[in-house]
Parts: structure tokens; sequence; C-alpha cells
């Protein structure tokens, strides 16, 4: 029983840990931060104290561009807890312009395989989870 | 240092029920098919020095069996667990560590008695950056590269829906398998839609059972021959790409598939083309066609015409899968344990849908969603030169 009356389950929050809290700071204002390794010049995510690429600990943070190509996707239709509304949706991975990928939905468009080609172009956009905000994507704006 | 034919398999065995078992928990599971794999190999509990499990402690499989073993491997990397245990058996056994190693899995999938609960961890990797997106368990998860291996290669909806068709035709033989009437491409399509582009006929089943396996060296089981024919470890390998799906290198392949398979190919000595029969972990309808391809059966993209022109099906050049798989067989969450129990049934001769002549068979496990491998490959005395 909740005592505030609100009984439907909320979609799934992060929680920052140490390595990982300059990320969702970030989000918070609207940036999708992300790392480059200043030895090798790969940018990488999820954030970590040292280059997946290359090892070094060599490592700065970066604000990605927030362009991004839809690299592939699924369409669920088990809604997750606090998903309830949406489904069937997408769970789609993205590949931002600077070069890593990451997991994220899509918005602003129907979550169809008609509406959702694969490489089109997007954008990102943030939607809060819990207290924490979460990078979402969606088509491009023209301008 | 190579393991190869070093060690054999000398026991097997799967529970005597699997499928909705409500009635037994996932621990007298691992209990149960000890019992039977070490009367199959015709030992007592007392022969045994080592044991492995995964999902439960090979601490507690070994208490509730009653014996304190001197090797212990609880190595858990997901549903492949099991293969990598007997790759590590074989290496404590030729390095002398220990003679006779019990593997057990048991899981209540299904019914989920006795099951430890589900923990999501929302500082974990995946709570912080997959969860957040709406994942709920493998389905919405494991086929998210579908659609790209669609584009690049241009396989079908009929071919990826081919790969339940196939494997329903050897689960027709397969008294024990859960779903055994034939199924059309039609049918899978018609399926409801779980995570498109995948139909519930190209999601695994959800069930409960076990399997056991004894694992001793070549030496002992020539000098004291049990009941069955032994079956020789010839390849083994296992790799870890991701705990993440998202963050796979390709997502039309797996680098663990390829890793694996190739270290496992190398020990053995042997190719694809030397294989004659295969097992590869089917989760879901696309990870044949990964496998497949990462084991360099087929080229890169034909994976999905080959299953759909019939060659892995009975009669075909490459028998698959032949017990019907996690889509039609049986699968209690860790399916790997399933893949060498067919893998040695056929070796030994005694599978229900029986392939002639087969010598060499491999079984390519997955673990978690592209996260982890493990490739077995097993022969007959006759393919180990015995």
């Amino acid at each position: 029983m909740s005592p505030t009356g609100d009984e439907r389950p909320h979609k799934p929050a992060p929680k920052p840990t140490p390595e990982t809290e300059h990320y969702w700071e970030g989000t918070k204002l609207g940036e999708l931060r992300i790392q480059r390794c200043n030895a090798c010049a790969q940018a990488y995510f999820y954030p970590r104290p040292s280059c997946p690429h290359c090892f070094s600990s060599d490592v700065s943070w970066m604000r990605a561009s927030g362009q991004a190509r839809l690299h592939t996707y699924l369409i669920s239709h088990r809604p997750a807890p606090g998903f309830a509304d949406e489904v069937p949706y997408a769970i789609a991975v993205v590949e931002l312009e600077e070069g890593p990928r990451m997991m994220t939905n899509i918005v602003g468009v129907e979550n169809t395989p008609e509406a959702l080609v694969l490489d089109m172009a997007l954008e990102v956009d943030f939607e809060p989870r819990g207290e924490q905000s979460v990078p979402v994507f969606r088509p491009r704006s023209e301008s | 240092m190579s393991v190869r034919a070093q060690s054999a398999i000398v026991g097997a065995s799967e529970t005597s029920r699997i499928g909705v078992v409500p009635d037994v928990s996932a621990l007298e599971m691992h209990a149960e098919s000890a019992r039977l794999a070490l009367a199959d190999a015709g030992m007592k509990l007392s022969d045994v020095d080592g044991v492995a499990a995964a999902g439960l402690s090979p601490i507690a499989v070994a208490h509730y069996l009653g014996i304190a073993p001197t090797y212990v491997d609880a190595t858990t990397v997901g549903g492949c667990s099991f293969l990598l245990h007997v790759r590590h058996a074989a290496a404590a056994i030729a390095a002398g560590l220990c003679e006779v190693v019990l593997i057990t899995h048991g899981e209540s999938g299904r019914s989920r008695v006795g099951m430890p609960p589900r923990v999501a961890d929302p500082t974990s990797p995946q709570g912080q950056f997959e969860a957040p997106y709406g994942t709920l368990g493998p389905p919405t998860m494991f086929p998210i590269g579908v659609l790209r291996y669609m584009k690049e290669f241009g396989l079908t909806h009929e071919q990826l829906a081919s790969v339940a068709v196939a494997q329903r035709k050897w689960a027709a033989n397969v008294p024990r398998a859960m779903f055994r009437d034939p199924l059309t491409i039609e049918d899978v399509l018609a399926s409801r839609l779980i995570a498109y582009p995948m139909h519930l006929l190209e999601c695994c089943l959800v069930t409960d059972g076990g399997g056991a396996l004894v694992v001793t060296s070549a030496e002992r089981a020539r000098s004291v021959p049990g009941p069955k024919p032994p079956v020789y470890v010839l390849g083994t390998g296992e790799a870890a790409e991701t705990p993440l799906v998202s963050m796979m290198e390709d997502f039309t392949s797996s680098k663990a598939f390829r890793l694996s398979s190739s270290s496992a190919f190398g020990e053995a000595g042997i190719g694809p083309s030397d294989v004659d029969h295969l097992m590869v972990y089917d989760a879901f309808a696309h990870l044949p066609i990964y496998g497949l391809e990462d084991l360099g059966f087929v080229d890169r993209g034909e994976a999905g015409a080959f299953i759909a022109e019939g060659h892995t099906s009975p009669g075909g050049q490459l028998p698959m899968n032949t017990n019907g798989g996690g889509l039609s067989y049986t699968h209690t969450g860790m399916y790997g344990m399933f893949l060498v129990q067919e893998s040695v049934r056929q070796l030994r001769r005694e599978a229900s849908a029986q392939v002639p002549n087969v010598n060499i068979s491999v079984a390519q496990g997955v673990g978690g969603m592209f996260a982890a491998a493990g490739t077995l490959i097993l022969g007959t005395a006759a393919a180990a030169g015995v």
C-alpha cells in the first residue's frame, strides 16, 4: 500500500557510482557527457576511469554533440515496470557521432518497424527516471 | 598445454523428468542428476574428488550429496557455465589436481522452486545504462542485433522463422521434448510478437530440469572402464565479451563465439568440415545463425539460407540441435548442460533422434546475452585416436 496513492510503478532509475557521477550530473543539465582517451584519441562509453581501447588512465570528459544514428533496435511487447502505457516500445542502440554506441529509447516518432529505419539521423533529448535524467533520442530536426 | 583427449566424459544424465516439475527443488535437481550420472558412469560418490556447479554453489551441491571435494569450480558465466566446467576439469585432471569431477545443473526455471530471488542492481552497468530503457529479461535484450543483421545480410523473417521449424523437425522424434507437433514458417510468423522481430515461437521455452556430467582422465576411462563408451574431450574454448548486450562490438556476430570456438578447433586440430554433429545454444532463433557463421561452418550472411534450405534438419549435411533445442526440447535458464548431454548421447549412439556415424560433435554455449561463450569438441575413441 502506498500512502501517496500513487500505485503505478515507476520506470527503473539508474543509481550513479562515484565513477559515473559526472555523467549523471551532465544529463541533469541536458548534457550528454562521454569520455575521450588522450593517449589513443578514441571516445568511449560507458563511463570508467580507464580507456577500454588502450587501458590508459589519461582520459578526459567531453560533451557529445548529441547527434546519432539508429544502429539497431527491437520493439518490446512486454512492458517493464513503468512502461505499461508505452508498450510496444523500442529498445534501441544508437551510434553517437563521436563513435561510441549506447542503449536508449526513441521518442517523438511512432515506435513501429515502418517509422524506425536503421541509420536514421537522431538527436539527444532527456527524460526523467526517478531523480535522474536519462538520454533518449528523437528524429533529428530539420533546422 | 593442450588437454586434447586427456580426459573423457564417462557419465552423463539429465534429471528423470524435465519440463514442468513443480515438486522438485533446484538443489534436488542437481542432486538427482548427479546420482543418475554417477550410476551411468558405474561410479560411487566416493570416487568423486571434484565438484563444479552453476546456479547454485558447488559447496551446496557437494554437502547435500555428502562429500567434501578437494577441487571446486563455481564458474558462473550464464548458460554456458557447464561447458567451461568441463574445460576446467579437463585442465585440472591433466595437471593432476583431481581425478573425477562431477558437474551439475539444476534449475526450476519455470516453477521457481528453491531458486534464489532475481535482484536488479541499479548501480551495475546494466542497471545504469540499460534497465532505464525498459528491458525486461532476455527477450527484450538478446535479439537487439537481429535487425542490424537483417539489414547487413538480407536475412528474411521467413529464414529466421525456419530455425524454429528445423528444430521442431528434430523434436518430433524426441519423446522428452516439450513441443513435438510439426511447425510451419507461417505458424511461427503468426505467433505473437514478443520483441519485434522475434515471435513467441522464435523464443526459447522456460522449463524445469537438470543434468550432470562425470569427467575423468582418459587413462582412468580406459583402465577402469564404465558401462558406457567414454566421450573424449578433444578441444575446448571459453571467452567473454561484455556484460551489456548494447556494448557488443559487432551486433551481427559474437566475439565470444569466435574466440571460444577458434580456441577449441585449434586445440582439437580439426576444422568445421570434420564435424558430424553440432549443438548451438538457441535461447532465440538468431543464435544458431550467429553460431554457424562465427564457428566457421558457413560464410558470413549465409546461415539463414543454409538453415532454411534444410541443411541442419533431419537428413541434412550438418545435423544441428538434434534434441529440438531450447526452442522445442527444454530450456531451464542455463541450458548449456543440455547441449553437452545431447552431444554425449549422439556420440554414444543413444540419442532419440540419432544421427548415423557421429564421431565428432561440437557444443557451442552462450552465457548471458552474448556475454560469454564456451565451446566443447567431443569425440568417440576413434576420433580421439585412442
